[in-house]
């Protein structure tokens, strides 16, 4: 949020000429709608004459009628009049609907295509985006943009035509009083530049202010149990209090100079008011002017000064208007995934061998994480990766669903022999199921979560899914069984739980290949060797790609690559790399250390292991 | 209305009390402003009656000498009004966040068990908002509109009644149009602000989770879920424009009606000689003061259902019981040795049937580690939640050196018991307010040592601003592995006697963890801390003091490595593959003869716990790791 902030203020000072082209876009975005502005168009016209129009007829009647004594005169006006009037209110009827119903299109078609976006931006474009800033994008942003459009533009517009009219009604009724009454407009204009300069500043410090606000409130209610384990409530209580404070201060100091604001523009209005008495009084005592017109101008000055007062309201709004419009057009200006070339071909169903050939990869392309890695997977094989933190593994897996793009030239990826940069997205995503570490849960039913793996998955699907990987005892257990609302993050289960219903997920999705990225580090090695056991029955003729940092999980694997620095160091499996005396050997010592030392001979059972587990429960 | 939307926001007035003074200020202020427009019309009538028509000089100018005093005063008050309203509003805002604030930190985990991060936010942000605007502007609009509309009906009457009356005849017509706006206008409200809070769910989501989307190809599926609540928010917002536009310009049809009446009416009198020019011009402006209290009154209105909404959301939060609290004569802790004893604990989540800690009886000496060992949902981390007081239990006691920790004071209990949760978070911030979290005011020399023990030194030291990088969700991304050991470091800093490791190593390599433990082992020492320790590793348990295993929220057997090992079938089963490179071949056979003791060791560890096996583990293994001292 402070950012947001801090982007704004930067904004409003150095680019100016931005300024311009994001309010061209927004014009833009009214486009579509050409017909329908139109309409509105002539409605705002009809209602601002109908406006302008009315007083003129009352002081018509005044000076006409009245003066004259003609009763049926001043019915027939009476009843133009009202006429007038209803035209008027129709006319603002149809164009509060009409620039009303504009403004939600415009908006909701902004909040569609901003989501389009996210769901076709390349991942890296989230790894550095706070959640909430891009969701502040699309509601606080869009809503800023909202209120402009739909009571700013009309008032805007409303008001600029009722100007255009009463000028003209002034001018025609006593061009002298009119001149008289329009000296005063330079004073205000004036005014009104000093007063927006300083609302400025202290708006952008009120909602600097209210942005810390949120974002410590965001902060401290997800770190709430950091809070209590540290005993820091009553720090935190203390240190909220003073940017609530500062909250306080700063919008009452922001309120209090456009406080001051309205009144200044009033006194000024009263005086051009006063002005026109005095002059105008001085012309009916001189016999030039007749008291009706006088009346009739009075309530022109008085409507004169409205639609201006109005526009420097609207002015402001438009400043944060542009300053969301910038924000919301960065997203969608942001470069998606490069589309599918028309006439890619999608991936048949494959057999599931993969081949790094000479990859080189970093998400920053000046500082490479992967150098020149190859290695291939044969259909069916398990491939574990393992190497110290950060040393690439991640990216590697990162890679085959194609989150992460292999630029051309710097290695190829292939799934049966196909460049995968050469098929569609999607079509390569349907044969590869990724598990997370930290598994990702959608609110909504247990099912529903598990159903996420396939679309139109039937409810037996999904429970054999479950049953599959021992998930099913504990949904059983669970108040409502496979009907059980999941709250935020699958709130309410455990780690572990959780992590099962991803791999039910997995199981449903049915891939040719399976990537498991440390999916199983938080799991007990019981519930592990349970899904094991079920994922080896899966795993049959597919490939997998298995990340661990427990060695016990990947000692089965066909194959191990040992990573280290963004390179294969070592590759093998467990017996050759134990035979080898290098850095998995070492790894793994370590973590059994202290133990009888591992013999390189029981790696000769390393499948009886598998089978072992199953038959001791 | 929601049913109790209305004392809610009665009881949101309260909060009002303390700026009566303001509060009352801005209410003379904008009926100081009102008389004062009332004044100008007056002021306008004598230049044009006495001034004008009856060619009096000093009139016109005691008039618009008048008119711009009038103005002056009108703005002087305006401004206190705008002032002061503001003033009251956003100290009734920050008394309610304040307090909201106070009690969202010291609600208990089973809250946070069941509540959502953006539900709570949108409580201490919009809805007090909502209350501010209503309880702070709005009271005194509506107040001050009330005695307007009473005075210029009073004067209208006064005036002319018989114009008066004909004017009065629109204000029927228009109330009604107010009502039936505010009557559809409120559930509207909530409509969109239920459609609102859906798309941000959905936002929050699919942004959060847009890995997993992006793995299983469901992008269309969201953005079709997305579009439906999007269509449902365009929805409910071009309904609220119809309204609108079906309500106000009728209003006004109705005030211009009013106009246009009047001077029929009065244009009938003047010519039948009843009634002066002046006195109607001047008339007929102040029915524009009858139209502005009355359209401020429709839409004040409008906003009571929904402050009654925010109101009845925010005291739900405050009148959340706090489940956990200091009993009424707790006394502090003393300094603590670290003797830990779970006396026949049970606990039971809210909500759900069964029991997840079901009679868990143990003690852990001073100085001892005890290593927690389950399968996935056996109570592990419930178990250590309660050491803090997280959670109460819901029977049975947990006793520090003695003391029942109910009886003790949090901020004691709490200052003396250091956790490294599971899922680890960091603040935004430098990397040194992170680990000092615990500890503001450590000096740099005591987070690098904390660093040091938690092996982050390293690491930290390679980021390009070394302990003064910002991290957090938007600064430098750390991976699992290193946000674990900042917290381990956070943990270390704040130096308690009872130290709780809940799994906080799972994401670390395993060269890096066992240095870490070992720094952990040399702290433990020398502190002579008592450690729980959860962890999936059999690296990480396997030296251990004590070993408690846990099934089904029970203890299913306790002891050291090597007795389990012997005796505990589960104990083999759980570390299973991880033990198997040293248990020679084997295929279940070698696990035939544990078969027998199974029953034998549950027992045991139901009915004895802690004093033998405990005192056994301690005296067995005050130091382990033989082949590392030197290190």
């Amino acid at each position: 949020m402070s950012q947001t902030i801090e982007a704004l203020a930067a904004a409003s000072g150095e680019r100016a000429e931005d300024r311009g082209a994001v309010a061209r876009r927004l014009v833009g975005e009214l486009r579509p709608f050409r017909r329908e502005i139109g309409l509105a168009f002539g409605l705002i016209v009809l209602s601002a004459s109908a406006q302008a129009l009315g007083p003129l007829l009352v002081a018509r009647a005044i000076d006409g009628p009245i003066a004259d004594g003609d009763r049926g005169g001043l019915a027939w006006l009476m009843a133009a009049l009202f006429v007038v009037y209803l035209v008027g209110t129709v006319g603002t009827r149809g164009q509060i609907a009409q620039v009303g119903e504009i403004g939600q299109r415009v908006l909701a078609s902004l909040r569609d295509r901003l989501f389009d976006r996210f769901q076709h931006l390349p991942l890296a474009f989230f790894d550095r985006r706070p959640v909430g800033d891009l969701i502040s994008r699309v509601t606080n942003d869009v809503d800023t943009l909202n209120q402009f459009l739909s009571q700013g533009l009309t008032q805007l517009l409303g008001s600029f035509f009722s100007l255009i009219g009463i000028v003209i009604a002034m001018l025609l009724l006593d061009l002298g009083l009119a001149l008289v009454s329009f000296t005063i407009i330079p004073v205000m204009l004036l005014t009104t530049s000093v007063f927006a300069r300083r609302a400025r500043v202290a708006f952008r410090t009120a909602r600097e202010a209210t942005g810390d606000v949120t974002a410590e409130l965001q902060e401290e209610i997800s770190g709430i149990r950091e809070a209590q384990a540290f005993n820091r409530t009553e720090v935190n209580i203390e240190r909220f209090r003073r940017r609530n404070a500062a909250n306080r201060d700063a919008n009452v100091q922001a309120v209090g100079i456009t406080s001051a604001f309205a009144p200044a523009m009033d006194v000024l209005s009263t005086l051009a008011t006063a002005l026109v008495i005095g002059y105008g009084g001085y012309q009916v005592y001189q016999g030039e002017q007749t008291v009706g017109l006088l009346a009739a101008f009075l309530i022109y000055v008085q409507q004169f000064f409205r639609p201006i007062q109005l526009a420097s309201q609207v002015y402001t709004q438009a400043q944060s208007s542009l300053a969301s419009g910038e924000r919301i057009y960065q997203i969608l200006d942001a470069a998606p995934e490069a589309a599918d070339p028309p006439g890619t071909p999608a991936l048949g169903a494959v057999r599931g061998r993969i081949e790094f050939d000479r990859v080189t990869f970093g998400y920053d392309p000046a500082r490479p994480v992967l150098r020149d890695v190859s290695f291939s997977a044969e259909a069916g094989e398990t491939v574990a990766i393992v190497g110290p933190t950060g040393a690439g593994k991640t990216t590697i897996v990162n890679l085959i669903p194609r989150f992460y793009e292999v630029p051309e030239g710097q290695g190829t990826i292939r799934v049966d022999g196909h460049d995968i940069r050469r098929v569609t997205r999607q079509s390569l995503r349907r044969q590869v199921a990724t598990v997370l570490q930290e598994p990702f849960l959608f609110s909504g039913t247990v099912a529903d979560n598990i159903g996420y793996g396939r679309e139109g998955a039937t409810r037996e699907e999904i429970v054999a899914a479950a049953r599959a990987v021992d998930a099913d005892r504990f949904v059983a257990a669970l108040p409502e069984g496979y009907d059980t609302p999941l709250g935020e993050g699958g709130g309410g289960l455990s780690e572990g739980q959780r992590q099962l219903l991803s791999f039910a997920r997995a199981v449903l999705a049915d891939p040719r290949i399976l990537i498991l990225d440390e999916a199983t580090s938080r799991i007990d090695t019981r519930t592990e060797q349970t899904i094991q056991a079920a994922l080896g029955r899966l795993l049959a003729g597919r490939t997998s790609i298995v990340i661990a940092h427990r060695l016990s999980t990947v000692r089965n694997a066909d194959q191990i690559l040992v990573v280290d620095g963004g390179r294969i160091v070592e590759r093998g499996d467990h017996g050759a790399l134990m035979a080898r005396d290098g850095l998995y050997a070492t790894l793994y010592r370590r973590q059994f250390r202290d133990l009888r030392a591992p013999s390189t001979a029981d790696d000769a059972n390393a499948e009886a292991v598998g089978v072992g587990t199953g038959a001791v429960r | 209305m929601q049913p109790g939307g209305m004392r809610a926001l009665g009881r949101a007035l309260r909060y009002l009390r303390p700026y009566r003074r303001d509060a009352g200020g801005a209410l003379l202020a904008v009926l100081l402003v009102s008389l004062a427009n009332l004044a100008a019309p007056q002021l306008i009538r004598l230049a044009i009656d006495v001034g004008i028509d009856d060619r009096d000089r000093g009139a016109i100018v005691l008039a618009v000498g008048g008119l711009v005093g009038v103005a002056l005063a009108r703005g002087l008050f305006s401004f206190l009004q705008g002032y002061l309203a503001e003033r009251a509003s956003q100290g009734v805002a920050y008394d309610l966040r304040d307090t909201l604030f106070a009690q969202v930190e010291r609600l208990s985990f089973a809250f946070y068990d069941r509540s959502q991060t953006g539900q709570l936010l949108t409580r201490l942000t919009s809805d007090v908002e909502q209350i501010r605007a209503f309880v702070g502007g709005g009271v005194v609009q509506l107040a001050a509109a009330g005695v307007m509309l009473i005075g210029t009906v009073v004067l209208l009457l006064e005036l002319n009644w018989r114009l008066a009356l004909v004017a009065l005849a629109i204000i029927p017509a228009i109330f009604a149009v107010l009502l039936r706006f505010v009557r559809r206008i409120g559930p509207l409200f909530g409509r969109v602000q239920a459609a609102l809070g859906r798309l941000n769910t959905t936002l929050q989501e699919d942004l959060t989770g847009i890995r997993t989307i992006r793995a299983f190809v469901r992008e269309d599926h969201e953005t079709r879920r997305y579009r439906v609540v999007n269509d449902e928010l365009l929805d409910a917002n071009l309904t609220a424009v119809r309204v609108f536009s079906a309500s106000f310009p009728l209003v006004f049809f109705f005030a211009n009606l009013g106009t246009m009446l009047v001077v029929w009416y009065g244009g009938n009198q003047i010519i039948g000689g009843q009634l002066s020019v002046g006195e109607l011009i001047a008339f007929n402006s102040y029915l524009a003061f009858l139209l502005f209290p009355i359209l401020t009154i429709g839409f004040q209105a409008s906003g009571i259902p929904r402050a009654g909404a925010s109101a009845l959301r925010v005291f739900e939060i405050l009148d959340e019981p706090l489940e956990v609290r200091d009993a009424p004569d707790a006394t502090p802790l003393p300094p603590v040795r670290g003797r830990v004893t779970f006396e026949d604990v049970r606990f039971r989540y809210p909500g759900s049937d069964a029991e997840t800690l079901r009679g868990v009886s143990f003690t852990a000496e001073p100085g001892q580690t005890v290593a927690i060992l389950g399968t996935t949902g056996s109570g592990k981390s419930t178990l250590v939640n309660l050491l803090p007081r997280f959670y109460d239990p819901s029977a049975g006691r947990v006793l520090i050196d003695g003391h029942d920790i109910r009886t003790v004071t949090l901020a004691s209990l709490r200052g003396q018991v250091g956790i490294v949760l599971q899922e680890t978070l960091l603040f935004s911030g430098t990397v040194r307010d992170n680990i000092a979290y615990g500890r503001p005011d450590a000096s740099q020399a005591e987070v690098e040592a904390a660093a040091r023990a938690a092996q982050a030194d390293g690491f930290i030291r390679a980021l390009p601003q070394g302990y003064g990088t910002v991290v957090g969700e938007r600064g430098v991304g750390l991976s699992g592995g290193q946000r674990q050991r900042v917290a381990i470091a956070r943990a270390l800093l704040v130096d308690r006697g009872v130290l709780v490791l809940d799994d906080s190593t799972s994401a670390v390599d395993a060269e890096t963890e066992a240095a870490i433990q070992e720094a952990l082992d040399r702290l433990m020492r020398a502190g002579d801390r008592t450690a729980f320790v959860i962890a999936q590793r059999i690296s990480t348990v396997r030296d251990a003091d004590l070993i408690v295993v846990l099934n089904a929220g029970e203890v299913a057997a306790m002891g050291t490595h090597e007795e389990l090992l012997r005796e505990s079938t589960l104990y083999n089963e759980i570390l299973g593959s991880q033990l198997r490179p040293d248990d020679g071949p084997d295929d279940g056979p070698d696990h035939g003869p544990d078969g027998p003791d199974d029953g034998d060791l549950v027992a045991a560890g139901i009915d004895a716990p802690a004093a033998e096996p405990v005192g056994v583990a301690a005296g067995a293994a005050p130091f382990r790791r033989p082949e590392e001292p030197g290190r």
